[in-house]
Order: structure tokens, then sequence, then C-alpha cells
């Protein structure tokens, strides 16, 4: 693309590199911005930087916080027996949604890949054998869900870290895996077929 | 099963063609690297998403191109069956069946099983083990989607663990807690790939062994056995117990991609000690049980690729193949051959739908008298 303007030009390059948008749509939020008044564009700048400047992630869980503990890990609302370990913060935001989780977290940053040089040194695996021995809060943690992507390399993780909190005392549980609710049975993949008749559950009619 | 129609486009020194089949047999004629091999091998991709050839899908972009399409309609079992392939340099390539893109490629294996008899199949007798796995593997994975999966896995897992074996070599440490999975899982899913891989070939045995025996006049006894460290009752001791010389060669040493398959003719290993005469029928032999157990497992007839092969075989295997032909035991087939007339005299005697192609100048034009 050829523009007029080397400012424009820097800040499509910019917004272009920012994951699913292309230069097209770059110059069109570009020229958006544009016609909007300064304050807009200001608040939009002011929140980036201090975004940048101003996120911490929980000393606790590595979710990220506005100050030294996330306001999950600090809320006394929450079920603090219970961890719920994850590869990455979206998937924070994505249970936090389905309101049907009430304990804490523990974010790894990544799954366990030698392929990619990641270890388990190279993510949150050490803090987390840390919190369940000696709980930040006092209570005793009970349970450690597992809920890693459904890769080798999340199962791979997940068993590591089984293998980790073996003689802890401490229930390892893993969500559960099977046909997303709304599809035929027909046209689900063998691989979530199989994984879920293997871990199937008891049905009530009550 | 069968495949109508073919359209290429920048596929090898293909710029755009397309071709309607014969349901029965067709047969390409062309000077040496008129593209009758590329041709068959379009056909290899659309049945099994990659080439017979060369694994890497850059290589068959027509050269200075960016992209091939392959696109060809089959009917089976009555139902027309759309497929499509797409490559772009540096991009994933793409398959759809019916205008449904496949997530998992692997999936697509196995619904439109195809085998083809090559000249470099030799390669299977007298090379390394890997090409002995490889068409066993690529047979198991056409009839059972299972095992595919397995496979991919376990190769997943062994790249996984020799990756750590290298970390642990160049960090001078070795910790058993992160091989752990790795080792669980390969020990594991070698035993699972074993026992399919055993069960395979005891289904497989009888149809190789009365085809070799038709072909040669029952004059020797072959045999193939499966050799599997597997096989051991300790194996997942020895696994464990090979750590030290894994650590010290970065690689894995145990499991099921050491296997082999022993050819044997009269108890002796055919590598060493066949004839080229015998090596000949001991591969014919393996592609015809392929294409018998494939039929009797998928309830349908494979397409059957004979490359070049009336210049590799002699009389008495052609007769044998060509008796089949007449007796309608195939059903599409697909034949290349430098020299027409040569293919016309030994199709002469066969009733059945024949059509003839002339490829020249990157075209495939119908024979006139068709
Ligand atoms: N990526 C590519 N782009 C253009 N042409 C290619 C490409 N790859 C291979 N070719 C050409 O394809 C030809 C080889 O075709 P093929 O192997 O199908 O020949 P053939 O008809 O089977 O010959 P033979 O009778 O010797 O077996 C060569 O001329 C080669 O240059
Ligand atoms: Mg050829
Ligand atoms: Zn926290």
């Amino acid at each position: 693309m050829n523009f007029s303007s080397k400012l424009i030009e820097n800040a499509v390059t910019e917004i272009s590199r920012l994951p699913g948008i292309g230069k097209k749509t770059a110059l069109r939020l570009t020229l958006h911005l544009l016609k909007q008044k300064a304050p807009v564009t200001s608040a939009l700048t002011e929140a980036l930087i201090k975004l940048r400047n101003e996120i911490r992630y929980c000393a606790i869980c590595h979710n990220v916080a506005d100050k030294e503990v996330c306001s999950i890990c600090e809320s006394t609302k929450r079920d603090k027996s219970l961890i719920c370990v994850v590869e990455d913060l979206p998937d924070v935001l994505a249970l936090e949604n389905t309101n049907q989780y009430s304990g804490l977290y523990h974010v790894l940053g990544g799954v366990i890949s030698p392929i990619q040089g990641i270890g388990p040194d190279e993510i949150n695996i050490a803090s987390l054998m840390q919190r369940i021995l000696h709980p930040p809060s006092g209570t005793p943690v009970e349970e450690v869900i597992l809920a890693l992507p459904a890769t080798m390399e999340g199962d791979t993780t997940s068993f590591f870290i089984t293998r980790k909190l073996k003689d802890h005392g401490v229930g390892v549980s893993t969500i559960a895996r099977g046909i997303p609710v709304g599809s035929e049975l027909e046209y689900t993949d063998e691989i979530t077929l199989g994984r879920s008749i293997l871990s199937r559950i008891k049905y009530s009619a009550e | 099963m069968h495949l109508k129609n073919l359209e290429l486009i920048q596929f090898k020194n293909y710029p755009k063609v397309q071709v309607e089949f014969s349901e029965e047999v067709n047969c390409f004629f062309g000077e040496n690297g008129a593209g009758k091999t590329n041709l068959l091998d379009a056909i290899h991709y659309l049945c099994l998403t990659r080439s017979a050839l060369l694994p890497l899908d850059s290589y068959h972009v027509m050269h200075g191109k960016e992209f091939f399409t392959i696109k060809g309609d089959f009917e089976s079992h009555q139902q027309p069956l759309s497929v499509n392939c797409v490559f772009e340099s540096s991009k994933k390539k793409r398959i759809s069946l019916n205008g449904k893109p496949y997530q998992r490629l692997s999936e697509h294996i196995g619904l439109l099983p195809l085998v083809l008899i090559a000249p470099d199949d030799t390669l299977m007798i007298n090379g390394g083990s890997e090409e002995r796995r490889k068409f066993f593997d690529g047979m198991i994975s056409q009839t059972d989607s299972h095992y595919l999966q397995l496979l991919i896995r376990y190769q997943h897992y062994l790249k996984q663990r020799n990756a750590l074996l290298k970390r642990f070599a160049e960090e001078k440490r070795t910790d058993k807690a992160q091989l752990l999975p790795y080792d669980t899982q390969l020990v594991s899913l070698s035993q699972a790939i074993f026992e399919k891989r055993a069960a395979f070939l005891t289904e497989f045995f009888p149809y190789f062994a009365d085809h070799y025996r038709a072909i040669s006049g029952e004059k020797e006894s072959v045999s193939i056995s499966h050799e599997s460290q597997v096989r051991k009752d300790n194996f997942s001791q020895s696994f464990a117990q090979s750590l030290e010389r894994d650590v010290l060669l970065k690689r894995t040493h145990f499991g099921i991609h050491k296997d082999d398959y022993l050819f044997r003719l009269d108890k002796h290993p055919l590598k060493k000690f066949g004839s080229q005469g015998q090596k000949k029928s001991f591969l014919i032999s393996l592609k015809l049980a392929q294409f018998f157990i494939f039929k009797m497992i998928k309830g349908t007839k494979p397409l059957l690729l004979l490359d070049d092969i009336f210049d590799k075989l002699d009389d008495r295997r052609i007769f044998h193949l060509m008796d089949r032909v007449a007796r309608k035991e195939f059903g599409q087939l697909f034949i290349t051959d430098a020299r027409p007339e040569r293919s016309k005299e030994i199709l002469r005697n066969i009733q059945a739908d024949t059509r003839y192609f002339t490829i020249k100048n990157n075209r495939i034009l119908a024979d006139e008298s068709n």
C-alpha cells in the first residue's frame, strides 16, 4: 500500500501487527481514529500506556492484577480450597464468564513442550507447588482442577503436575471433555466421542 | 468406487488440464518426462492427502507459481464425493470434501482407498526398515482410522522425548520426572500399535501367500515376520533401562519406530538371497494382497494405479495381473506406459471399457480411437 503520509503509514504498520488485523483493516481503523475528536484518541493511547506500565501479574496465581495480588485471590467469597490450573489468561476469563466456578486459579503461562524449549521450569509449576504446600490464605488446598488444553502437550503437563502432587494429599481432577451442547453424535470427531464414552458420567433422572 | 474426472491447476508440469475417465481401464501414454507419473500422483493426493513421491507439498507447485489445485469427482457406494485439494506456498494445505473443509487431514484417509504399483517399490525389499513400516502403516491407516491417530500421537511424543533428551545432553543433567509422561505414553502406545500391526499381518498374510503361489507357480514358500522389541516380555523395563544410552545418543532406542517386517523365501532373507524375479513376484503379491484386503474391509474396490509396470515385469507376471483385469476382479485402473503399442497389445483381448490418453506438451488428450 502506498500512503501519502508517513504518519498514516506508521499508524497502519503498528495496528496491523495486532493478531487478526491486516493492512486493510488497519487503514480503516486509522482513518476512523483520525475522524474522532482528540480526547477519544488520547483516551485510547493513555489506556494502552497505563496498561503497559501499570499492569501486574498476581504474585499468587499469575493472573492479571492491579495490585500485588489479584481480585480473585483477594476475594473472601472464593473457595480457597480449590485451585483450577489453566494455560493462559484468556482461560481464566472464559471460566469466569461461565459463573459456575468460585474457587481460585493458577495460570501456568504455557504448557510443557521440549520441541519449543518449554520445560516445567519455564512455566509456573514451582509456584503452584509452593502455594499448595504453603497456602498463602492458610486454607489448605483440597482439590486441584486441571483445565489444560486437550492437546498432547496439555496432557503431558497434566500428567507431570499430577505426578508432582501425588504424595501431597491433594485431590486432582480434570475438566470433562466431550460433545459440545447442541451437537449431533455422528458429527463429533472420533477422539472426542471416544473420550466421552470412556469418561461417561452417571445419569440422573431425578 | 471410481474417479469420474480430474482437474489440475499448476500441479507440477500441468498449467491447467481436465480429464474425464473411464470407470474401468484408463491408459496414459507419453514420452519419458511427459508427466504420466505426475498425473497418478495427483490422484494419490486426492485419495491420501499427499504425494506418493515427495513429501513436501511445495515441490508439487509448478515452477515459478504460487499454488496448485487438484479437484476430482468420485463416486463411492452411489454417493458423489467431490474432493478439492489446494496448496498455497507458505500456507497450510487445505482439503475439502463436498465443499466442507477438513479440520484434520488425517480424517480423509481411508475414505478413498488406493493401491499404487510403481517402479521404485523395490525399495520396500532392498531399503531400510522404514520403507516396510511405511507400507504396512499406510495400509493399516487406510483400514483403521484409530490406528492412524495412535501413530500420529506416537510420533509426536517421540519427537518431544527426543527434544528433551537433547536438552538433557546439553545441560548435562537428566530429570526422570520430565521423561515420565513421554515414557508412559510411548510404552502404552507402542503396545497398542504393536497389537494392531500383529493382528493386521495375520489377516494380510493369507492374501499375500495366495498371490505369491499363483504368480510363482508354487515353487518356494514365503513368510513375513513382524519383528518388534515389544514382543519381549519385559518391554517397559527394557525401555526404562535404555535411558542412559538414550541420553548419550539423544535418541529413543526402544519402541515401535524400530519394528521391521522380515521377508523370507524358504526361510532365507529375501533381501539377501532372492533373485530379481522372486523379488518382483514378492512385491506384486504384496500389492495385490493390499488391493484385496482393502476390497474385503472397505466393501469397495480401491483405485489401482499401475505406473510403468509393463516395462518392469515379465510376461508371466503381466499375465497374472491381466488375467485378474479380464476377470473384472479390479475396479477402476490407471495404467501408464511410454510405449503405446505394448499396452494396446496387452489390453487388446480384454473386454473392458478402455480409454487411451496421450500426454504431450503438458496436456492430456483422449485418443480418437476411444
Ligand atoms: N514442480 C514442477 N513444476 C514443473 N514441472 C515439474 C515439476 N515437478 C516435476 N516437473 C516435470 O515433470 C516431468 C516429470 O514427469 P513424470 O515423472 O510424470 O514423467 P513420466 O511421464 O512419468 O516419465 P517416465 O516415463 O520417465 O516415468 C519432468 O519433465 C519435470 O521437469
Ligand atoms: Mg513415470
Ligand atoms: Zn491471583
